[in-house]
């Protein structure tokens, strides 16, 4: 019962914090944050399962009671924890918590609602991470959608109406593509061969083969092969992988820094956990069949990110479409079926959730002080702001894959492992495209750094530019370390997540 | 032991209107509102809690007891309407104390509207189509003079007698129609018309057919439904808040309650459709057509009561699938009904709940346009989270009440074979959600200068108790599409 204590924990704390005044609501929900964050620690350092949630390993944490029938399927209230969603888990803790102390200048009106909707956001992840029932997994799904809606809505910049609107057409018509694509596999394919929706219960069912029935005039194969493709669809806006990636740049534009922390650290993870669960797991001979097109979707994500990067002076435009260039690895990773490939795309949404967090969040405090983001406005803030500026070219090196850095170790094995994928054909090749992704990104860090950063002194705008309050720099600090911790001893997520991974893969070593 | 007559839950809605019209008559002085509502809403609390009681404990009542000589039926189906009808009014009375335009005459509206759901909790429960005729028209005509209610108001008047005209058409058409059944199979129970039409109806199946069709028409009258759905944009948008959200969900469920028996009970399917009857196909077009033209419709006005009305004729066709989802074959027509009903139920709360929104804006002053409600949000934050649960709840977004029961009627279509239909209300409820998103829009991301009264309790408390309906159904919706089930499953027994 820990998981749904600290759900319910957290539901109580947005409460909580929607109702005290507005003047105390940030420290109220910092503190209150902290309660699941060290749950989660707890629920690390305690966490004795093994295998696959999904294909029949065991949980670590475990909960599952009836709750009603539908049709037939008996829905359930159905937690757990296994190698890969516990490190998403505590990321996801750990960032609300850094996220609501970084709020703490940025944010001056209506801080209740918006520290509110944060925790909300907060439990709402962390019941989708660890729910094993499809109908609570996509209730908790759909739920994150609605706080992340208001926050840019409501905190945004100049364009946030169109923004906030754009984020939840986009993802809530994927979700019902999703939607869709899994109700057709499971109640017209599998049908009466399983009982309930639980994701290990419609995995195994799938991974026992040949059960699936033919559908309104499909055939197995092509159920399979149409739920696939719906769900892989359905995911890929939330990755995003290009071309699906449109909302985000306006999404991550004109949202308030800490709801882009939450965005590009958590939220994104949900599209490629959910394709590892989903369609990767489920559906491994579908994926392997199609390794051709996504692996060529990973790598022309990394380019074309990397690229769209290259053009912005946006600082949080930078850093926005180098999220899509990052994601495009984890894709990659994923289909190589390889035990690095796998175990590397999932740490790297950890490493990425951790880097990403600490960029948006480098950028924000810069903002803070200087009420530009545009490269061209300003120049030499080394001078001003040296401790941000020394942590933002951390982060930045950490974004490039510097050795001993988080990001080194998730893109390290992913090359590793998408180069030696037999899944993919001509792997090598596609490994080889998606490394000259680094190169370009380390171009427009450090064009966009050096124009910025270092230099004389000059700013486009009347603002007295010192050095950021403790609050702002502290956060970063602690995302540093996590990052540099991640990278001296990947072991500390990298064993349970081998674990995990080890039943799904079979594509070369 | 104590035993109760088992249509107490009716009896006490009766009573209570019969005790506020004579303490309103009787009282000498120009207080005594919180008395009027005080005895309202303990009385519509009473009739809830003994239709709850009733449907939990196990009074054999669920089976089904019939009354008066069989016209009259108490089963799971008309316990779950009766606490459904009640829980309306609860809200509805609450919810009016604190509506100033009707100041100074709560006895009589408080009075129509006890009335009003009197009739309706008969009408779950009518077992002959004469029952149905009188008990439609003690829902009616209070109904009438409710929408009326402001005399010195043209659009209420106007409303009220749109509504009237419209109705009694409507009443006309269905008496003919159970004239017309009468003459072709000899009797008003319904068990006994099913019975003539189990034996074949012969030469007279061309009269029976041209009933049912009628009767149909007057349900799709009371539940605003295509082509009978007119009078409701101008009746709710008329009407004081608090009287559009009683008839809006009390009303439209006492529709279906009636629809529910009297088609599945009176008309048996098998028998119906060999004869030539199809009334499920008919239902079919009716849902199509009603979902459509009330969801299209909502999404053109520019005045948030008008969308509210038109997306209440949008919600009737969804409820509609839970007659025309069924066939004399299937097995699970059951849980089909049953998915309407909990919808009917769950809507209830967060369809009252948002018109309550709309009677305490009026009562603000704020305007009736969705501009005007820009930046209420930050002003009166409470009462605009409500309101965003219930919109977002009336579009089926997870996790709220609204989108268990439309994930259980659209399975329920599913598991019929009517893929198609079920693809019909789910593009239907995602438009939905583009002109609800626009109230939310107002409320949160829009900046607005009001100069607010205060939070009048009674109205927040409303507000407060559908929110929880709306919200608590999450982990609650159990029981209630259980409960739901297992009465419709009992109707086809």
């Amino acid at each position: 019962m820990l998981i749904e204590t600290l759900i319910g924990f957290a539901f109580v704390a947005a409460l909580v914090t929607f109702l005290v005044p507005d003047e105390v609501a940030g420290r109220v929900g910092a503190a209150l944050s902290v309660v699941p964050l060290v749950g989660t620690l707890w629920l690390w350092a305690q966490f004795d399962g093994s295998g696959n949630a999904l294909t029949g390993g065991t949980l670590a944490f475990e909960t599952k009671f009836d709750l009603l029938t539908l049709s037939g399927y008996q829905v359930q209230w159905f937690t757990g924890l296994d190698g890969i969603s516990l490190p998403l888990v505590v990321l996801t803790a750990f960032l609300t918590t850094l996220a609501i102390v970084s709020a703490w200048t940025p944010i001056d009106s209506r801080q209740s609602q918006f520290y509110g909707l944060m925790l909300f956001m907060e439990a709402n992840l962390l019941g989708m991470f660890t729910a094993l029932d499809f109908f609570m997994w996509f209730v908790f799904w759909e739920a994150t959608l609605l706080p992340m809606y208001f926050l840019i809505g409501v905190w945004g910049g100049p364009r946030r109406k169109y923004a906030a609107i754009k984020f939840f057409v986009y993802t809530n018509v994927a979700s019902l593509l999703m939607f869709v694509g899994f109700i057709a596999l499971t109640f017209g394919g599998l049908g009466d061969s399983i009982d309930t929706l639980s994701l290990p219960a419609v995995a195994m069912a799938l991974e026992a083969g040949g059960n699936v029935g033919s559908f309104m005039g499909l055939g197995p194969e092509a159920l399979k092969l149409v739920a696939f493709l719906a769900m892989f669809v359905g995911f890929a806006v939330k990755v995003p992988v290009a071309p699906l990636h449109t909302w985000l740049p306006d999404a991550h534009v004109e949202a308030p820094t800490p709801a882009s922390v939450m965005l590009a650290g958590v939220l994104l993870k949900m599209g490629t956990y959910a394709m590892l669960r989903f369609n990767f797991t489920m559906l491994p001979d579908i994926a392997s069949d199609l390794a051709i097109l996504i692996a060529a979707l990973g790598a022309f994500s990394v380019i074309y990110g990397a690229i769209l990067a290259l053009a912005q002076e946006d600082l949080k435009r930078i850093v926005a479409y180098s999220s899509v260039s990052s994601m495009g690895y984890v894709l990659l990773g994923l289909v190589a079926f390889t035990e690095f490939g796998v175990a590397g795309a999932t740490f790297q949404m950890i490493a990425h959730g951790l880097i990403s967090g600490l960029m948006f969040m480098a950028v924000g405090v810069i903002y803070n002080t200087t009420h530009t983001r545009m490269v061209g406005d300003m120049s030499g803030l080394a001078d001003r702001m040296p401790v941000t500026v020394g942590i933002l070219i951390a982060g930045a090196f950490g974004y490039m894959g510097l050795p001993l850095m988080a990001g080194f170790a998730g893109e390290y094995f992913i090359f590793v492992g998408s180069f030696h994928s037999t899944v993919i054909p001509s792997a090598p090749l596609f490994t080889a495209v998606a490394m000259f992704g680094i190169v370009i990104v380390a171009g427009y860090l450090l064009l966009a750094m050096q124009r910025t950063l270092f230099g004389p002194f000059s700013l486009d705008a009347d603002y007295e530019v010192g050095r950021a309050p403790f609050h702002d720099v502290a956060p970063l600090a602690v995302l540093l370390l996590a990052v540099i911790a991640l990278g001296v001893k990947p072991d500390l997520f990298l064993d349970m997540i081998l674990n995990a991974i080890a039943p799904l893969v079979g594509g070369g070593a | 032991m104590v035993t109760a007559p088992p249509m107490t839950p009716t009896y006490l809605l009766g009573l209570t209107a019969l005790a506020v019209l004579l303490y309103d008559s009787l009282r000498t002085d120009d207080g005594g509102a919180g008395v009027l509502t005080g005895i309202s809403v303990v009385g519509a609390l009473a009739s809830l809690g003994t239709a709850g009681w009733f449907l939990t404990a196990d009074t054999g009542l669920v089976a089904g007891m019939s009354e008066f000589s069989g016209a009259v039926v108490v089963d799971g189906m008309s316990l779950f309407f009766t606490a459904l009808f009640a829980a309306v009014t609860v809200l509805v009375t609450l919810g009016a104390h604190d509506y100033d335009p009707i100041d100074g005459k709560r006895g009589e509206l408080y009075g129509l509207v006890l009335l009003a759901a009197t009739g309706m909790s008969v009408m779950a429960s009518a077992n002959s189509l004469a029952t149905a005729f009188v008990a439609l028209e003690l829902a009616s005509l209070p109904s009438y003079a409710l929408v009326a209610f402001l005399k010195q108001d043209r659009g209420s008047t106007e409303a009220g007698l749109k509504y009237f005209l419209i109705g009694a058409l409507s009443s006309a058409i269905f008496v003919f129609g159970i004239s017309l059944v009468y003459a072709a199979t000899g009797s008003l129970l319904l068990p006994d018309i099913a019975a003539a039409f189990e034996s074949g109806l012969g030469e007279r199946t061309g009269i029976a057919g041209v009933g049912v069709l009628m009767i149909a028409g007057g349900v799709a009258y009371k539940t605003a439904s295509v082509p009978f759905h007119f009078w409701a944009p101008e009746a709710y948008e008329g009407a004081p808040a608090p009287v559009s959200a009683f008839l809006s969900s009390a009303s439209k469920a006492a529709g279906f309650a009636l629809a529910f028996r009297v088609f599945v009970v009176g008309f048996p399917l098998g028998a119906a459709t060999s004869a030539g009857i199809d009334w499920a196909l008919l239902f079919q077009i009716l849902a199509v057509a009603t979902m459509v033209l009330g969801n299209f419709a909502a999404a053109t006005q520019d005045k948030v009561k008008r969308m509210l009305a038109y997306s209440s004729i949008g919600h009737a066709g969804y409820v509609l699938i839970g007659l025309a989802a069924l066939s004399a074959e299937a097995s699970t027509n059951g849980d089909v009904m049953g998915a309407a009903m909990a919808h009917l139920f769950v809507y209830g709360f967060m369809n009252t709940g948002a018109f309550l929104f709309v009677a305490l804006a009026e009562n603000w002053g704020v305007g009736r346009r969705f501009e005007d409600y820009n930046g209420l949000g930050a002003e009166k934050p409470f009462a605009a989270v409500a309101m965003t649960a219930f919109l977002f709840s009336l579009a089926g977004v997870p996790p709220l009440g609204g989108f268990f029961s439309k994930l259980f009627l659209f399975a329920g279509a599913v598991d019929a074979g009517l893929w198609w239909l079920a693809v019909i209300a789910v593009i239907n409820s995602s438009l939905s959600l583009y002109y609800y998103s626009r109230v939310v829009r107002a409320l949160w991301f829009e900046e607005g200068d009001h100069d607010l009264s205060g939070a009048p309790t009674a109205l927040y408390a409303a507000l407060a108790i559908a929110l929880v309906g709306t919200v608590v159904l999450l982990p609650g919706f159990g029981p209630v599409i259980e409960t739901a089930q297992e009465a419709a499953t009992a109707l086809f027994a």
